[in-house]
C-alpha cells in the first residue's frame, strides 16, 4: 500500500469516530502533535501542583487541608495516567521530563501566576479547573485511544475539584469583609488569566486547523472560551461578587455575553517566559528532579541486586 | 479524666506535625508515584489526626473544636514527640523518620484496639490498615536506600546518626501514658526487633550507643515546633472567628 493509501484509511477511521490505537497507521504529525499536546498536559498537571502546593501548610483548617492535599494529589495521577498515555506514542517518561526541564516543552501558562491568598484556591478550582474542565470535556471524544479514555478518568476529578473550589469562595462570600475583599481580589487576578487558558483567538492559532480535521479537537479556542464566559458570568452571581470586565454584558441577539478584549501582550510575555513565576515553578521542578537523582539510582541498583539474587537462587 | 484528654492530644498532635511535615514534600518528591505514597500517608495521618482531635474536643467541651485544638494551641501546649517535628533534610531521613514512626504506631495502636477506652480504640481499630501499609512502605523504602548505592547507603548512615536521640522518647513514659495503662515496655521490644531486623535486611545497624532527648510529649519542644505553628495557624490567627 501507498502512504496516500495508509493516509485515506486513517482519515476514514476520524471521520467514521472510530479511536486511533497505539499500533494503528498514523501520520508523524499526528503522532507529534498528540506527543506534544499530551505531554504538556501531563506537564501541566504536574507543575499546577506547585501553585496549590504553596498552600498546604497554610491551609485555614484541617478539612480544608485534606481537601487540599487530596487534590495536588490528584493533580499528580493525573499526570502519571498523561506521561502513560503520551508513552504509547513512542517517548519515554524521562525524555518529556527532560524537555520540561530544558524549556523544549511547555506546560499551561496559567501556572506561572502566583498564589497570593487562601482565596486563590477557591479562584483556581473555580475558574482555572473550570476552564480546564471545558477543553478535558471536549477531549474525551479526541481522536486518539489512550488520550481519550485517561481524560474520562481525569474529567471525573476536575469536576469535584471546580465544585470545592468554588465552595471555598462560597464560604468567603459569605464570610467577614475581610474575606469578601479577599474572594473578590482572587476572582480579579485569575479572570483574565483563566480566558487566557483556552490560547491564542482562532484567526491567529497557528495549531488549529490539522487539530481540527484529526478530531484532536473538536471546537475551536474562541468557542471554547465563549462557553466558559457564558457559565462564569451566571455562577458569579450566586457568590455576589463582579467579573473584573466594565465590557461583560449580556449580548440577546447572540444569546452570549460579550466581553472585553484580552490583553494579549501579557499572553505572549508569559508564553515565552516573563510570568511572574516561570522561573521558580521550572526551578522547583529542576530541584525535585535533581534532588531525586540519588533516590532513583539506589532504587534502580536496589531491583538489579534482587533480580541477580533471585537469579542465583534459582540457578 | 485530664490524662485522657493528654493522651488524645499526644496523639492528634504527633499525628498532624508529621502529616504537616510530609506534605512539605507534595510537588517535591523525587519520583511522581512516591509523590503520590507519601501525600498518602499525610493524609492517612491528617485523618487520624481529625479523629483524634474530635474526641478531644468532646472531652474538654466548653465549644473546643478539631480547629480550635490543631490552631489555636500554642508552642508549649503541643505535646507530639520531637522526632515528627524536625526538618526534612532529604529524602533518606524522611524515610527513616516516618518508619521510627510508623513501627512504634503500630505496635502502639495494636494495644489501644484492645483500649477500655472504647473511643480510642475505635479510632485505633480504623486506623490500623492504614498503618500497616505505612509500615510496610517506609521498610521498603529503609531496605532499597540502606542496600541500594554508596550514595544511598551514606545518606540512611547520615539520617540514622541524625535522629538516633530522637527515638527513646517514644518509650518514656509521661504521667499521662502510666495511667492510660500501656505496655511500653512491650512496644519498645518488639520497636527494637522489628527495626533491627529491617536494619540487617538493608545492611544498616541501628546505633548502640544513644542519648534521649525529650520533652515533646510534654510541651517543651525543639526550636523547629515554633516555625510550623507559625505558618500552620497564620489564617486562624490572623482572622479571628472567621468560618473557612
Amino acid at each position: 500500500m501507498e502512504v496516500q493509501d495508509f493516509e485515506q484509511i486513517f482519515q476514514q477511521k476520524i471521520d467514521n469516530e472510530i479511536k486511533i490505537e497505539p499500533k494503528d497507521w498514523m501520520p508523524d504529525a499526528y503522532r507529534k502533535t498528540n506527543i506534544r499536546q499530551i505531554s504538556q498536559h501531563a506537564h501541566s498537571e504536574v507543575v499546577g501542583m506547585l501553585p496549590e502546593g504553596n498552600w498546604i501548610s497554610r491551609a485555614p483548617s484541617l478539612k480544608r487541608k485534606a481537601i487540599l492535599l487530596a487534590k495536588v494529589q490528584d493533580e499528580a495521577g493525573h499526570g502519571l495516567y498523561l506521561y502513560s498515555a503520551a508513552e504509547t506514542l513512542g517517548i519515554s517518561r524521562d525524555e518529556m521530563i527532560e524537555q520540561l526541564l530544558t524549556g523544549k516543552a511547555k506546560y499551561s501558562s496559567i501556572f506561572n501566576y502566583p498564589t497570593l491568598t487562601w482565596a486563590d484556591m477557591g479562584a483556581i478550582g473555580w475558574l482555572v479547573d473550570g476552564a480546564a474542565i471545558l477543553n478535558q470535556v471536549m477531549l474525551c471524544r479526541t481522536s486518539y485511544g489512550p488520550y481519550a479514555r485517561a481524560m474520562v478518568r481525569i474529567c471525573k476529578e476536575e469536576s469535584f475539584h471546580q465544585r470545592q473550589g468554588f465552595e471555598v469562595l462560597l464560604v468567603l462570600s459569605k464570610g467577614t469583609n475581610e474575606q469578601k475583599a479577599m474572594c473578590q481580589d482572587a476572582i480579579n487576578r485569575w479572570w483574565w488569566p483563566s480566558l487566557m487558558m483556552f490560547g491564542p483567538k482562532d484567526s491567529e492559532s497557528t495549531n488549529s486547523d490539522l487539530s481540527m480535521k484529526w478530531k484532536i479537537k473538536r471546537k475551536s479556542n474562541d468557542e471554547l472560551r465563549q462557553n466558559f464566559i457564558d457559565m462564569i458570568a451566571e455562577q458569579v452571581k450566586i457568590l455576589g461578587m463582579t467579573l473584573p470586565d466594565p465590557n461583560l454584558k449580556w449580548n440577546e441577539e447572540r444569546k452570549h455575553y460579550d466581553f472585553g478584549e484580552i490583553n494579549w501582550d501579557e499572553f505572549w510575555n508569559v508564553v515565552k517566559g516573563n510570568g511572574p513565576c516561570n522561573k521558580q515553578r521550572l526551578e522547583a521542578r529542576k530541584k525535585a528532579h535533581e534532588n531525586g537523582n540519588w533516590v532513583r539510582e539506589a532504587a534502580l541498583m536496589y531491583a538489579e541486586k534482587r533480580k541477580n539474587r533471585t537469579a542465583t537462587k534459582v540457578a | 479524666m485530664q490524662y485522657l484528654i493528654n493522651y488524645t492530644l499526644y496523639l492528634a498532635d504527633t499525628t498532624l506535625i508529621l502529616s504537616q511535615r510530609n506534605s512539605e514534600w507534595c510537588g517535591h518528591g523525587p519520583i511522581l508515584e512516591q509523590d503520590i505514597a507519601l501525600t498518602n500517608i499525610a493524609l492517612d495521618l491528617l485523618g487520624q489526626s481529625r479523629s483524634l482531635y474530635q474526641y478531644a474536643a468532646e472531652l474538654i467541651g466548653n465549644n473546643a473544636t478539631e480547629d480550635s485544638l490543631a490552631y489555636l494551641r500554642n508552642e508549649r501546649e503541643f505535646k507530639n514527640l520531637l522526632l515528627v517535628e524536625l526538618p526534612n533534610t532529604d529524602w533518606a531521613q524522611t524515610i527513616v523518620k516516618q518508619f521510627y514512626f510508623s513501627i512504634y504506631q503500630l505496635y502502639l495502636f495494636q494495644q489501644l484496639q484492645q483500649h477500655s477506652n472504647t473511643h480510642i480504640a475505635a479510632i485505633a481499630e480504623k486506623a490500623i490498615k492504614e498503618i500497616m501499609y505505612h509500615a510496610r512502605w517506609s521498610s521498603e523504602w529503609v531496605i532499597r536506600l540502606g542496600d541500594g548505592t554508596t550514595e544511598s547507603h551514606g545518606r540512611m548512615l547520615n539520617a540514622i546518626d541524625e535522629l538516633k536521640n530522637y527515638t527513646n522518647e517514644m518509650f518514656i513514659p509521661t504521667a499521662y501514658e502510666v495511667e492510660m495503662n500501656i505496655d511500653l515496655k512491650l512496644i519498645q521490644q518488639q520497636w527494637n526487633e522489628k527495626v533491627n531486623n529491617i536494619f540487617e535486611e538493608a545492611t544498616l545497624l541501628f546505633p548502640n550507643k544513644t542519648f534521649s532527648q525529650t520533652g515533646g510529649k510534654t510541651g517543651t519542644h525543639t526550636e523547629h515546633l515554633g516555625y510550623i505553628l507559625a505558618e500552620m495557624q497564620y489564617l486562624q490567627r490572623s482572622y479571628p472567628n472567621a468560618q473557612w
